[in-house]
């Protein structure tokens, strides 16, 4: 039996409220699947699902989160079969090599799961004033991060800018790759059977190039990941847009998603917060 | 009786030499400028003429630049971390030295009380530089990776409500780096950077690696849309911040913004009253207010409102607005006719809008620029005076309940700056931190600065840190 491919907002799987849908063909031209072409309202909806999940996800703890990440990683590889189908049909890649893409996507959220708890010891810090304060700086999510994410890799570019955004905290809504949207969807319906609070992550199929000018210029979103946007002009003409409200925008840059990720990611989405804590008896 | 009165206590100026015109600071050398017209700086407490400085105009800036590569390409750059740090340390100490004549040169050009460009602006200059200089030679452990590297030339531009402590900010931690700068003070207060330019000179820094143009808007765009310039920092107002966010989107330029600031100061039941209404004082009359994390916004929890009120309008009473070279002053002159302007213009809103305002009787000088301290009650949270930075002695009260509505109506705006808690409960101070979405969280305190405390803000109050080992961070390609 084939599946209905739809967007994933706020922890459920409506179809664009636009009533659209696109072709989705194979690396080789073949019709796979109609994906729903998500609409400016459905990326309206996706932010202010984000933003209601935003409190209750940032406010977890950390080692919470943790887990929660580290499960997304465990019900990835019940689908394995799955992702490594789409991947294969989307990308265009051996059966082979297909699966060696979904091990590396499940050991990457299992390499962001175990950041949760240590970004703060690793990029906070304990100030040494000149004053009787206890002077201590702490990162903190920025809020909701809108990502525009890579048209080459569907499900290990996917993954790369989806698990530093939530790690911390953040809430995110992303698009996914045009072409090769399967595996995002597939993603979702894992998001919704490993314990992400609904809305914690949002995906919507469809083309950046629409959607990404009003994520970008929509006051609740804090930040911007423009990975996914090929063109110099338009990658210029969001970055403006994203001025408006002073987005952490993250300029498109060659990626190698093969290659093992740094912390730039991670903290592109965090705030640092300095306390004064007064000393005295 | 009601009170003492005071015998004037000024400062001598006699330790400041200022000359009658300026030019500008490039390649180490006070050079005329091609394509501006000079313009004048005044003392805002006097409206007297202080100096003539050049405008730097495109060209200008641009050989500024040209400057700073080459020195980035030649000396600065390939010098070892330890030569860096030597300089930057014999800085630090010419500042030192230099104390008391910049402390009164600032006062007079920025309208600034004495008390605090000597007490805490120039003391705070040497700690950043003196703080960056020992990092100089430690980049390896700033915790961006092995082998850190300089973005190349920043391009710098600083407001005038701290002119010499923000030229701190932004030079130390870029040099400290391997970065060289171009630097614009702002157009009202110039003349602190080009004693620093002089400085530079007395420390053989090399030409090039500090240049500072001065000049109004015009000259900072030209710097920050610089194609050579690798790294942008500015610290202003939230709207140019968003000019300047524009003007390098689609560019390879690195960008840090610290812009404005509504900082919601917290005042629970249970706070040490004494010791609260002088932060609350502090917070905003500091600087005349001229501080984009100010306290701007009280908020007094309900059962305290009254005490709390009538000690701060009876302390208000005590404090003396003038001459900026007294000693004895607590409130100096508005920097500029411009900005008195705006923060009457926001007064008269707020009172339009239905709060109600105070001050303290207060006789202020026939010249230069004064605004009283000034305090609105009734203010709601839709009113522009509870919104909008005054950048200016003016502070708005509201109140709460629980710190739950303390929280909901602190966050209550696009900026996320700073924010103050008043309470002797050591668990509130931390809750209460960490639901607070600002940058800077004070607590029993408020507009404290470190040179290894990281500030800067949330939301529209900008992005990136200074101080600490954050601030050097955003000097380090990465």
């Amino acid at each position: 039996m084939r599946k209905t491919y739809k967007l994933y907002i706020g922890g459920a799987f409506p179809r664009s409220e636009s009533g659209r849908s696109y072709v989705v063909n194979n690396a080789k031209g073949k019709f796979l699947a109609n994906a729903s072409q998500a609409s400016r309202k459905d990326a309206r909806d996706a932010v202010v699902a984000a933003r209601k999940a935003f409190g209750g996800w940032h406010a977890r703890t950390a080692y919470n989160r943790g887990q929660v990440l580290y499960r997304i990683a465990e019900v990835m590889e019940g689908r394995h079969q799955q992702f490594s189908a789409e991947v294969a049909a989307g990308e265009g890649l051996s059966i082979s090599k297909a699966r060696a893409v979904v091990d590396a996507s499940i050991d990457r959220w299992v390499w962001y799961a175990g950041w949760a708890d240590k970004l703060a010891q690793v990029v906070g810090s304990s100030n040494p004033v000149a004053g009787p304060y206890f002077d201590f700086s702490l990162p903190e999510a920025t809020g909701v991060v809108a990502v525009l994410a890579p048209q080459d890799s569907s499900l290990l570019g996917l993954t790369s800018v989806i698990a530093p955004a939530i790690v911390s905290g953040n809430t995110v809504v992303a698009v996914s790759s045009y072409e090769r949207p399967l595996p995002a969807v597939t993603l979702g319906e894992v998001m919704a059977t490993s314990d992400v609070p609904g809305g914690v992550v949002n995906l919507l199929t469809g083309s950046a190039s629409e959607i990404g000018p009003w994520l970008a210029s929509h006051d609740d979103v804090n930040a911007i990941d423009l990975c996914g946007i090929t063109s110099d002009d338009e990658a210029r003409d969001l970055e403006i847009a994203a001025a408006g409200n002073l987005k952490r925008v993250r300029r498109p840059a060659e990626e190698d998603w093969s290659a093992d990720q740094g912390l730039s990611r991670l903290t592109q989405y965090l705030e640092l917060k300095t306390v004064w804590h007064p000393i005295g008896v | 009786m009601s009170r003492f009165e005071y015998a004037p206590a000024p400062e001598s100026r006699a330790i400041v030499d200022i000359k009658s015109s300026y030019g500008l600071f490039v390649n180490g050398q006070f050079v005329e400028a091609t394509d501006g017209k000079p313009f004048k700086t005044v003392s805002p407490a006097s409206e007297e003429v202080l100096a003539e400085v050049s405008e730097a105009g495109p060209a200008d800036v641009d050989k500024a630049v040209r400057a700073a590569r080459k020195a980035f390409d030649k000396v600065w750059g390939p010098m070892s971390g330890k030569d860096r740090a030597k300089y930057l340390f014999r800085i630090a100490r010419l500042i030192q030295e230099r104390a008391r004549e910049l402390a009164v040169l600032e006062s007079l050009d920025n309208g600034k009380p004495i008390r605090e460009s000597r007490d805490v602006d120039i003391p705070l200059v040497a700690a950043h530089f003196f703080y960056y200089a020992g990092w100089a030679d430690k980049l390896d452990y700033a915790g961006v990776g092995d082998d850190p590297q300089p973005w190349g030339v920043a391009g710098q531009v600083i407001p005038w409500n701290f002119p010499m402590l923000m030229l701190a900010w932004k030079i130390a931690p870029a040099l400290a780096a391997g970065n060289t700068v171009v630097l614009k003070p702002a157009e009202t207060t110039p003349l602190t950077a080009l004693a620093f330019a002089e400085i530079c000179q007395q420390a053989d820094l090399p030409p090039g690696v500090v240049n500072i143009v001065t000049g109004a808007g015009r000259t900072g765009q030209a710097l920050v849309e610089h194609p050579d310039v690798d790294k942008v920092a500015f610290t202003g107002s939230t709207a140019v911040g968003r000019a300047i966010a524009k003007s390098v989107a689609g560019t390879h330029k690195a960008v840090t913004l610290e812009l404005g600031g509504k900082a919601a100061n917290i005042v629970f039941e249970d706070a040490p009253i004494d010791q609260t209404i002088e932060g609350i004082v502090n917070g905003i009359f500091f600087n005349q207010g001229h501080v984009c994390c100010a306290g701007s916004r009280l908020l007094v929890q309900e059962s305290v409102y009254d005490e709390v009120l009538a000690r701060l309008k009876r302390r208000m009473g005590t404090l003396r607005v003038g001459d900026p070279l007294d000693k004895n002053t607590d409130i100096g002159a508005i920097n500029s006719a411009a900005q008195l302007a705006k923060i009457r213009e926001l007064s008269q809103i707020g009172e339009d809008e239905g709060a109600e305002r105070w001050s303290p009787e207060c006789e202020l000088p026939a010249n230069g620029y004064w605004f009283p301290p000034t305090v609105f009650t009734g203010v709601s949270q839709a009113h522009r005076i509870a919104r909008e930075e005054i950048f200016g002695p003016v502070l708005s009260v509201l109140t709460f309940r629980t710190p739950a509505e303390a929280v909901e109506k602190a966050n209550n705006t696009p900026f996320g700056l700073s924010a103050g808690i008043w309470t002797e409960k050591g668990s509130r101070i931390l809750w209460m931190a960490n639901q607070l979405r600002a940058g800077v969280v004070w607590a029993n305190t408020f507009n404290r600065f470190d040179p290894t405390s990281p500030f800067g803000g949330y939301k529209e109050s900008g992005y990136g840190r200074e101080g600490g080992r954050h601030g050097l961070e955003a000097y380090l390609a990465h």
